[in-house]
């Protein structure tokens, strides 16, 4: 069953009386499409679980709408809506065997009990606890717990299956093994699920979709290596990976992209101070590269390694480079590290707005062609800029206008595509 | 752990604390069992050097007392209908203040306070919200002609033929009520007048001790099961709502399992407490345990303490031990019932 939420918001009042408004969510727009598993990603206080407990009705919204299907539950109650819903603790009943747990609320729907058995059963071997029925919560690990949650949450047939945080108080072994577990049950029952984590590793890896959310506020909507590969702003960017993104102070000047004094690479657009993203990944050490930074240190992970060194336009206190574990590192005699970067793992944002900016988006460059069909490739193989692109490397991916949500501190790029658009035409 | 070294240090710490209980509560308790089986103790006489001869006398006595079996179905009484009352409305009232969110606190404080009242204070005011004040004389004729419709007793005919009458004139607050309702003021717990064909009913008397005693007991009970009630997580009730399971189910399969560990304690607190009542006893009717002093509400620690005044040591030891042997068994069975019902 689709979901559509329709400018939800939240308003907490807040609670010493001074009349200050917390805006929880604020006008979240987005229809989940039927079957998804959904993943809202978000750090602490960005409205993830908010939004969670607006849709499984145990939170009243503000404003706003919500619709299963084409039903809208904007003001039924919990018990109506017919969610399934896994705690973040599980909030399994200690007092009750797993068994009973499971048939609860199957109970609360007066459903012959021959029924409620059949369903039970089938609910446990599907997340395969069938062998634990007559345990105890406090009898199972924290894993087992999950899966009997998960149970419960799918044997009333939930149209929507909503889970809050669930991996958190999985200790990381069994996280790995029950979020492929998730995945599994998702695919098998099928069923429209959103979770909640704050943990982008998890939800990139089982999500069909991702939603990244700050303060209130979705900033990206799309698949996760859509997202990862083209963050809509420094935030995103910054918070999808691991290592995460390096940051760095840089300019825009003639069409050149600066970190510090050193050219970088081409880069179409009007000249202003920018904030430079690079994946860890995006870095090659070359001799002659384009990037130099000093040499902290060398920290082996096995399949590859990072080069840990420091750079003064750097926001970050260390850069981190991800390297082949047999790639021989020599600093200069100043202790200099020099790298040149894949321009498909370098982003560029707006200093004031912290929002992306695209080569070849540039009010005064209308002529050019819109941000869709401008391959970066382009641009990097000006005559003045270093070769930095491997034969051997992937041809990048055209960033594409894909879902974002527009909202206020995003104007800069909203307008700019709009105006080239039009001008287009 | 302590290294062994240092565990004198540890010692000397408890020291001050383990010097006070064994004075007064290990030796005590020890010496109990000593005297209780002196047959004929007498303290001075003991002090002087005097031996007494072991036995058990000092049981058969106490258990032979035809006073005692009084002492005994009174205490048993008043806790066999005192603990589940009061538990019944503290589990009520603790659930409804955990839901209310305004004047909550203020609640909880109100509730709160005959607990850190003192029982004979309370008692005293109970004695008075009961009370009922003699009795008005009426003319017959002229009392059922203004409307009057309480029975009037002990009617007589004086020389002149009219017709007398006493009817009750209650002054307690109690008896006021019942008598805004039309219902003849009851003598709950005064003896005299001649109200009902004399003094008041032991069912009179039990009802006030219950009233008062089922009150005095709620706050400290409340306190438990609230505290219990605001440590269950949350998320119970939330899964529970979105389960669509109705208040009653929730009450009932959630609520109370879950405070079941703290409903265990205030029972089994309940009935210790209820079998040493006394104190509330002599609130109300004064150390005469009963209307007009007649000892028909005596408990078991009243007869404990006449013993002591009487100088009977060796009565007060075996009936204190008798008490202990109940209260043990009693809470034996208590902790037996709840290892089967309790979910900790």
């Amino acid at each position: 069953m689709k979901v559509v939420l329709k400018n939800l918001t939240k308003i907490f009042q807040s609670r010493n009386g001074n009349g200050k408004e917390v805006i929880a969510v604020n006008n979240f727009d987005f229809e989940i499409p039927d079957g998804k598993l959904i993943g809202l990603l978000g750090p602490s206080g960005c409205g993830k679980s908010t939004t969670l407990f607006m849709i499984s009705g145990l939170l009243k919204q503000s404003s706003g709408q919500i619709f299963f299907g084409d039903d809208d539950v904007t003001n039924l109650p919990a018990e109506k809506r017919g969610v399934g819903l896994v705690f973040q603790n599980y909030a399994l009943y200690p007092h009750m065997t797993v068994k009973q747990n499971i048939m609860f609320p199957l109970q609360n729907q007066k459903m012959p009990k021959a029924e409620i058995m059949q369903r039970v059963v089938e609910a446990a071997k599907l997340v395969q606890i069938d062998e634990l029925l007559d345990r105890k919560p406090s009898e199972l690990s924290g894993g087992q717990q999950q899966r009997v949650a998960i149970a419960r949450a799918l044997v009333k047939s939930p149209n929507v299956l909503l889970l809050d945080e669930p991996l958190s108080n999985l200790d990381a072994r069994l996280r790995l093994q029950t979020r492929e577990e998730i995945r599994r049950i998702q695919r098998d029952t099928n069923v429209t699920t959103i979770f909640v984590t704050h943990d982008q590793e998890e939800a990139m890896s089982i999500s069909d979709l991702i939603v990244v959310m700050k303060l209130g506020v979705v900033q990206q909507i799309d698949e996760p290596q859509k997202v990862y590969d083209n963050p809509v702003n420094l935030f995103v960017a910054k918070f999808l990976g691991t290592p995460p993104i390096n940051v760095f102070r840089g300019k825009i000047e003639n069409k050149t992209l600066y970190i510090g004094d050193e050219k970088i690479m081409k880069f179409d657009h009007d000249d202003q101070e920018v904030y430079v993203g690079i994946r860890p990944e995006g870095f090659i050490v070359n001799d002659k590269g384009v990037l130099s930074t000093k040499f902290v240190s060398r920290e082996v992970m096995g399949r590859d390694s990072s080069v840990v060194s420091k750079s003064d336009a750097s926001e970050t206190p260390i850069i981190r480079s991800i390297v082949d574990s047999d790639k021989v590192i020599n600093p200069d005699e100043n202790g200099m590290v020099h790298f040149d970067i894949k321009p498909n793992k370098i982003f560029v944002f707006n200093r004031e707005t912290e929002e992306r900016l695209l080569s070849g988006v540039n009010t005064k460059n209308a002529e050019e062609a819109p941000v869709a069909e401008t391959p970066v490739e382009e641009t990097v193989t000006t005559e003045e800029i270093p070769e930095v692109v491997d034969a051997s490397e992937a041809p990048v991916e055209a960033p594409k206008k894909t879902t974002t949500k527009k909202t206020t501190t995003k104007k800069t790029v909203a307008k700019k595509t709009t105006k080239n658009a039009e001008e287009e035409k | 752990m302590v290294d062994s070294k240092q565990q004198w240090k540890a010692w000397l710490y408890l020291l001050p604390a383990l010097i006070l209980l064994a004075v007064f509560t290990v030796y005590p308790i020890i010496n109990t069992v000593r005297i209780s089986i002196l047959e004929g103790y007498k303290p001075l006489a003991a002090i002087g050097g005097e031996r007494y001869p072991l036995g058990i006398g000092n049981f058969t006595k106490v258990i032979s007392y035809k006073g005692f079996t009084t002492c005994l179905t009174n205490t048993l009484l008043l806790c066999v209908l005192t603990v589940p009352i009061s538990c019944f409305l503290a589990l009520l009232v603790s659930v409804c203040l955990n839901s209310i969110n305004r004047l909550g606190k203020v609640l909880q404080t109100i509730y709160f306070l005959p607990y850190v009242t003192n029982t004979i204070a309370i008692g005293m005011v109970f004695a008075m919200m009961f009370n009922i004040v003699g009795l008005k004389q009426v003319n017959v004729a002229e009392y059922l002609s203004t409307g009057g419709q309480y029975t009037i007793y002990n009617i007589y005919t004086d020389v002149n033929g009219e017709k007398w009458g006493f009817v009750a004139q209650s002054w307690g607050i109690i008896n006021n009520l019942l008598q805004l309702f039309g219902i003849n003021p009851v003598n709950w717990i005064n003896s005299g007048g001649n109200i009902n064909g004399g003094s008041s009913t032991y069912v009179a008397n039990i009802a006030v001790m219950v009233v008062y005693i089922v009150w005095n007991a709620l706050p400290f009970k409340i306190l438990i099961l609230l505290g219990g009630l605001q440590s269950v997580n949350k998320q119970y009730y939330d899964a529970a709502k979105i389960d669509g399971t109705s208040r009653v189910r929730t009450f009932w399969r959630i609520t109370v399992p879950l405070l079941s560990p703290m409903l265990a304690y205030v029972i089994i607190t309940g009935f210790i407490g209820g079998f040493k009542e006394y104190s509330s006893i002599v609130g109300i009717f004064g150390e005469g345990m009963g209307p007009s002093g007649n000892g028909s509400l005596q408990t078991i620690v009243g007869y404990i303490y006449d013993a002591l005044k009487t100088d009977s040591y060796g009565t007060a030891s075996a009936a204190s031990l008798i008490l202990f042997g109940i209260i043990l068994i009693v809470t034996l069975i208590n902790l037996y019932v709840s290892s089967k019902k309790v979910h900790y």
